[in-house]
């Protein structure tokens, strides 16, 4: 993602720069149950969806305020029916308008309307290349489906870009997942490893891949790469666990991104409800200018006197921007503190035990869990424990 | 040299528009945007499938009341045509 550079302040006083991308989640209902959802552990308690209107006023508001790419996401996007009108709505306004979807739901009535109402992009996510994998892993039977809409896609003359979340169970044929990709004519395959979060996050120890995995699947990746030349282009991204230095998350805090939850949540990262006194604003009660420019939630990591030792002095502290808030306070139990992921954390040791683990392929213990799917059954019952 | 298609025309995964808040044109493209400097706005601008690039460089010059552009114009062209912006 590009966008307005972000110029390092020194003075204590950040520059806030306009908000870029919108990401409205829609609704937390989703009709599969992924193993690596980054969805909040206890989505289903989070009821009372916005309205059709509410979400119209922050789709204005947010685009006087200069946003220009529109994500729909959630849980299932298809999963609202004023999904079309909201569409219409965006393009009106200007928006740059992104569909991320499962494709469940989506048949040719709905992707013509949607066309007409000026949808200009369509992100389809598989889990995985064969029927077996793919229903598994998202507990349901969709791969079929699935099929059929990238060729919906297509018909309506819009790019195919796939996305595939990796890990473990699929890394090692991820040459399948390529040629499947390829036959569906794909033009772009984000081959996206899992990040950690909701509920990869208690399924990690089934997901996390070995080292020499991911060594091999991105060998394969490089071959696919000079084989295919310009016809379908391969991102892989390598899970951030196995880097030195952590991910900008974000572009940092409050720099560009501002996601809206289903329940109007105005969220500065996809999992800021984790964060502690964050005070998470709600769209109801505050414009999307409050929000944006004078909210605790959005102030609170924006600029880098938040920031402890050693990001703190750390020359590297403008381009990473310390890492994901997240992670440092789900691996190191303060969000403020650096994201572990970096070598120069004094925390680096929690994640290179866990990289070690999953390296132990031939005598790796059972995981304490069995792998948990995102339902509202197993929603409700694990965060009520709590 | 690479060679140019006769008659450039945007990849219909990009959109070019105008943004007030950025005061400047920008191309917009799944998930991503790119700030368009002036000239570069007004060469994609004609990027339209009609015209081919010496008709672009003969509407630019009377836009602009100058000569000589077609060196820069073919060069902004080239960068556009590599990342994919016209086809």
């Amino acid at each position: 993602m590009t966008s307005a550079p972000i110029t390092p302040s020194t003075s204590t006083q950040p520059t806030i720069t306009p908000p870029f991308w919108l990401l409205a989640e829609l609704t937390y209902r989703c009709p599969l149950h992924c193993v690596f959802c980054y969805n909040p552990m206890n989505y289903a308690a989070i009821q009372n969806e916005l309205t059709t209107a509410e979400w119209v006023k922050v789709m204005r508001e947010a685009r006087q305020l200069g946003a220009a790419q529109l994500g729909f996401s959630g849980g299932e996007p298809l999963m609202r029916d004023d999904l079309e009108e909201l569409v219409d709505e965006a393009h009106r306004l200007g928006f740059y308008t992104n569909l991320i979807t499962s494709g469940v739901g989506l048949n040719e009535k709905r992707i013509q309307a949607l066309k007409t109402a000026g949808l200009d992009h369509i992100q389809l996510s598989f889990q995985d290349s064969t029927q077996e994998m793919n229903d598994f892993l998202s507990s349901t039977k969709t791969f079929e489906l699935k099929k059929r809409v990238a060729a919906l896609i297509k018909q309506y003359d819009y790019p195919m870009v796939m996305n595939v979340v990796l890990h473990r169970h699929n890394l090692p044929h991820i040459d399948k997942i390529i040629e499947m990709a390829l036959s569906l004519e794909a033009e772009y395959v984000e081959l996206a490893n899992t990040q950690y979060y909701g509920w990869a996050m208690k399924n990690r120890e089934h997901l996390i891949p070995s080292h020499q995995q991911l060594i091999e699947a991105e060998a394969i990746v490089n071959q696919y790469r000079e084989k295919i030349g310009k016809t379908c282009k391969l991102l892989f991204v390598v899970p951030d666990y196995f880097e030195n230095r952590p991910k900008a998350c974000m572009n940092g805090w409050g720099s560009v991104f501002l996601g809206v939850g289903p329940d109007g949540a105005a969220l500065p990262c996809h999992n800021a409800r984790e964060i502690p006194g964050l005070d998470i604003p709600n769209v109801r009660d505050h414009s999307m200018r409050e929000i944006w420019y004078e909210s605790k939630a959005f102030n609170f990591f924006r600029g880098y006197e938040w920031m402890q030792e050693p990001c703190r002095s750390c020359d590297e502290k403008s381009k990473d921007f310390g890492g994901c808030r997240c992670q440092a306070l789900m691996l190191a139990g303060d969000a403020s503190k650096t994201d572990p992921v970096c070598s120069k954390s004094p925390d680096h040791g929690v994640i290179e035990k866990i990289i070690h683990m999953a390296g132990q392929t031939e005598k790796k213990p059972d995981p304490v869990f069995p792998l948990i799917f995102r339902s509202d059954k197993n929603s409700l019952e694990l965060t009520s424990e709590k | 040299m690479i060679n140019l298609p006769e008659y450039p025309k945007l990849n219909r995964l990009f959109r070019l528009q105008w943004e007030e808040v950025q005061q400047a044109y920008v191309l917009l493209y799944p998930e991503g945007m790119v700030k368009l400097n002036q000239s570069a706005a007004e060469i994609l601008k004609r990027c339209d499938g009609t015209q081919t690039i010496s008709d672009i460089v003969t509407s630019l010059e009377a836009a602009f009341s100058t000569t000589d552009l077609h060196d820069q114009i073919v060069g902004m062209l080239q960068t556009a045509f590599e990342k994919d912006w016209i086809v």
